[in-house]
């Protein structure tokens, strides 16, 4: 048996499925056969895509492309557990939480062609924010955002996704710290997939993430973010605490970035290559997949016809992502501001020319 | 001479690729140049140690500090956790205690993260406490390089504002060196801004004396000219120089000044050739509105009024953020074909 990520020692997390894909919990996790199904479809679509994105940035369609491979089941668990009025926050490596939140992926990899302007696509009407560079600060806004829904008394949450990487920064202690205080309705999504780019988890912090929810006042969990069904359970019910006024929730759940941190990076400068090998042997699908053919949810047949159809799909976002030409330079000046003051036109102008 | 090394666009530079060595010839890039003064001094003043994301194992997001960790060891080459606040104030409190911290940002605008500890701490120390504070911070800065607005701003007037703290931004790898020596052991806060586009495309014979120094504080004029005064730094003294040699093909003569340092400004290499020119271009990468680009001209204007023959031209980017598509790019940062359509409208006063 390939030994553990080194950033899951310690508490144990909370599982429904075992690595082996061996059942641990209750299945039940409120999910219908449909919903497992389509579950696994989209983290096998999320994956496909994932490979397709760092083929397209080495054929120089994308500028640079962060993957996701080997976290799955954190983001597509997690995003699959909220509701229509739920809104993500995410970083910049939630593709397949925004597949799941029904983004288009083409308006999506705008960001990462170049080509975006004024937003890809609609943060307000997908109820998925724009990626988000500047690290942790995306946490803060998902706790602003809650309490905006706390004060228009709307029964909804909001998520934001952040890394190991981020709980250095003073944007999360300063997010947490106002979420605990105003008992927002948030969920804090941590996951922890062992590096932020070169350094390890064990030197960002000394202690669990999970447990730092307990010194700002609210519950805080830990579990295998290998195990889509577990996410899903743990972030379904912090969901459903800030629904009934219960606050924040901090999730931390244990994954791995099997790739590079993005297409800029080396990994081989810090990291062996057995550990990564080690990692593979907790693949959040293959677990997934094999717990599904056990249970009789899904066969060889139907798997198979997944596999053309998301190749299809990949092959269409793939053509809509290359068709997008690069905007029109009068674009930056659109959209930098919502009502572009006369200065700008000056400016403008002197660009322009005319 | 500098030479240009042609390099394909993208993705800043960042990455995996090696820092590299100085030619068999003795040149070398501004990335080699920097690293060498680091490296020197820290073999000449064990209280010089570096801190910040990435610089020990990966070498740093552009593989300045590559090779530090091994010479110098954890103790001296220190990877932080994600904090850039923190990563500032650690510098403080280490100098308070008589350490001469170097700070690496991964990209200058992420300056941005530490902004409270910069602007009212570090440049505001001495003042409060007369306490010195030798503290170096490293940012590559600028654009050219394909990389969204996060990873290609000119931080230069977010800092030049408040006093307290020099800024140094050179141009050619031995003013790089030297500059970043002195920088080191200056007792004063030092923002010192490696532009990204010019890392691995500009080499030169740099001095080896390990005292070499350039002062900062002290602009450079790096091609002669008679009709219209170019006063620049960063890249921009790259696309100047390249201007300036077309026009030069076309009976313009077109003097080039590097300012080399943003904080202080050296007011009399800049005057001295306007009165030699009677015409000014002031070429900035910083926005045009309260730009750097802005703050030399205004001072041109204040004090070589008797000189001019024609207004004060300012050419700067708008201001917005940097676009991330290069077509907007290409637009957006001025370009050696709109330094050469300026200097012409100039020279036609």
């Amino acid at each position: 048996m390939a030994s553990e990520p080194h950033h899951w020692r310690g508490t144990e997390p909370r599982r429904v499925l075992a690595p082996d894909g061996s059942l641990v919990g209750d299945p039940d996790v409120g999910l219908g056969p449909d919903d497992l199904r389509a579950m696994l479809r989209f983290m096998l679509l999320a994956r496909r895509l994932d490979r397709e994105c760092i083929a397209l940035q080495r054929q120089g369609e994308l500028t640079v492309y962060p993957g996701f491979e080997g976290q799955e089941a954190a983001q597509v668990g997690s995003a699959m557990a909220l509701g229509p009025d739920d809104f993500v926050f995410p970083t910049f490596r939630e593709l397949a939480a925004a597949l799941v939140r029904g983004v288009d992926p083409v308006q999506y990899l705008a960001y990462h062609r170049g080509t975006w302007h004024g937003g890809p696509y609609d943060p307000r009407a997908t109820r998925f924010g724009p990626i988000c560079i500047p690290v942790a600060t995306q946490i803060v806004h998902g706790v602003g955002y809650a309490m905006g829904l706390a004060l228009d008394g709307v029964r909804a949450c909001s998520l934001a996704y952040f890394g190991d990487g981020s709980t250095s920064e003073g944007d999360f202690h300063e997010a947490a710290n106002l979420a605990g205080v105003f008992g927002a309705p948030t969920v804090l999504f941590c996951q922890n997939n062992g590096w932020a780019i070169s350094v390890p988890t064990a030197r960002q912090t000394a202690g669990e993430i999970w447990k730092r929810a307990e010194g700002y006042g609210f519950p805080g969990i830990r579990v295998d973010g290998n195990d889509v069904l577990a996410v899903y359970r743990e972030t379904r019910e912090a969901a459903a605490r800030a629904y009934a006024g219960e606050g924040p929730t901090l999730i931390e759940a244990l994954t791995y970035r099997v790739g590079a941190h993005s297409t800029a990076d080396d990994p081989g400068r810090y990291r062996g290559e057995d550990e990564v090998s080690d990692a593979r042997g907790f693949d959040p699908i293959a677990r997934f997949r094999s717990w599904l053919l056990a249970a009789g949810h899904i066969d060889d047949d139907l798997l198979a016809g997944w596999e053309a159809e998301i190749e299809e799909q990949v092959l269409t976002i793939r053509e809509g992502v290359i068709a997008q030409p690069p905007p029109p330079v009068e674009w930056m000046f659109d959209w930098t501001y919502a009502d572009p003051p006369s200065a700008l036109a000056v400016q403008r102008s002197e660009v322009l020319g005319g | 001479m500098a030479t240009t090394v042609k390099l394909d666009a993208g993705a800043a530079g960042h990455g995996a690729e090696p820092r590299g060595k100085r030619d068999d010839d003795g040149q070398a890039t501004y990335l080699i140049a920097i690293a060498e003064a680091l490296w020197e001094e820290m073999e000449r003043d064990e209280r010089v140690y570096m801190l910040g994301e990435d610089i020990g194992a990966y070498g740093g997001a552009f593989k300045v500090t590559e090779g530090f960790l091994d010479r110098f060891g954890s103790g001296r080459v220190i990877d932080t956790p994600i904090a850039e606040e923190t990563i500032v104030g650690m510098a403080v409190g280490s100098a308070m205690e008589g350490l001469r911290p170097v700070a690496e940002f991964q990209y200058a605008d992420f300056m941005s993260s530490g902004f409270d500890s910069i602007a009212t701490v570090l440049g505001r120390y001495h003042y409060r406490s007369g306490v010195p504070l030798p503290v170096v911070l490293r940012g590559p800065s600028g654009g050219y390089v394909r990389a969204s607005s996060f990873h290609s701003v000119n931080p230069e007037p977010w800092f030049a504002y408040g006093g307290g703290i020099k800024i140094v931004a050179p141009a050619f790898p031995a003013d790089a060196k030297g500059l970043m020596k002195s920088a080191v052991r200056d007792d004063n806060p030092v923002l010192y801004l490696e532009h990204k586009w010019i890392y691995r495309r500009i080499k030169e014979t740099v001095p080896t004396d390990p005292d070499f120094l350039v002062p900062i504080g002290e602009a450079a004029v790096k091609r002669e000219g008679t009709d219209v005064s170019i006063i620049t730094s960063g890249a921009l003294v790259h696309k100047s120089l390249e201007a300036a040699e077309n026009l030069a093909q076309r009976g313009v003569s077109a003097e080039v000044v590097d300012l080399r340092t943003i904080v202080p400004i050296d007011e009399e290499t800049v005057l001295n050739s306007i009165a030699k020119t009677s015409r000014a271009l002031v070429v900035s990468e910083s926005y045009r509105f309260v730009g750097i680009g802005a703050e030399v001209g205004a001072t041109i204007a204040e004090k070589a009024f008797e000189h001019l023959d024609a207004p004060v031209t300012r050419l700067s980017p708008p201001n917005m953020p940097v676009p991330f598509s290069p077509t907007l790019e290409d637009a957006f940062l001025p370009q050696v074909a709109d330094i050469e359509r300026a200097v012409e409208e100039l020279s036609a006063w």
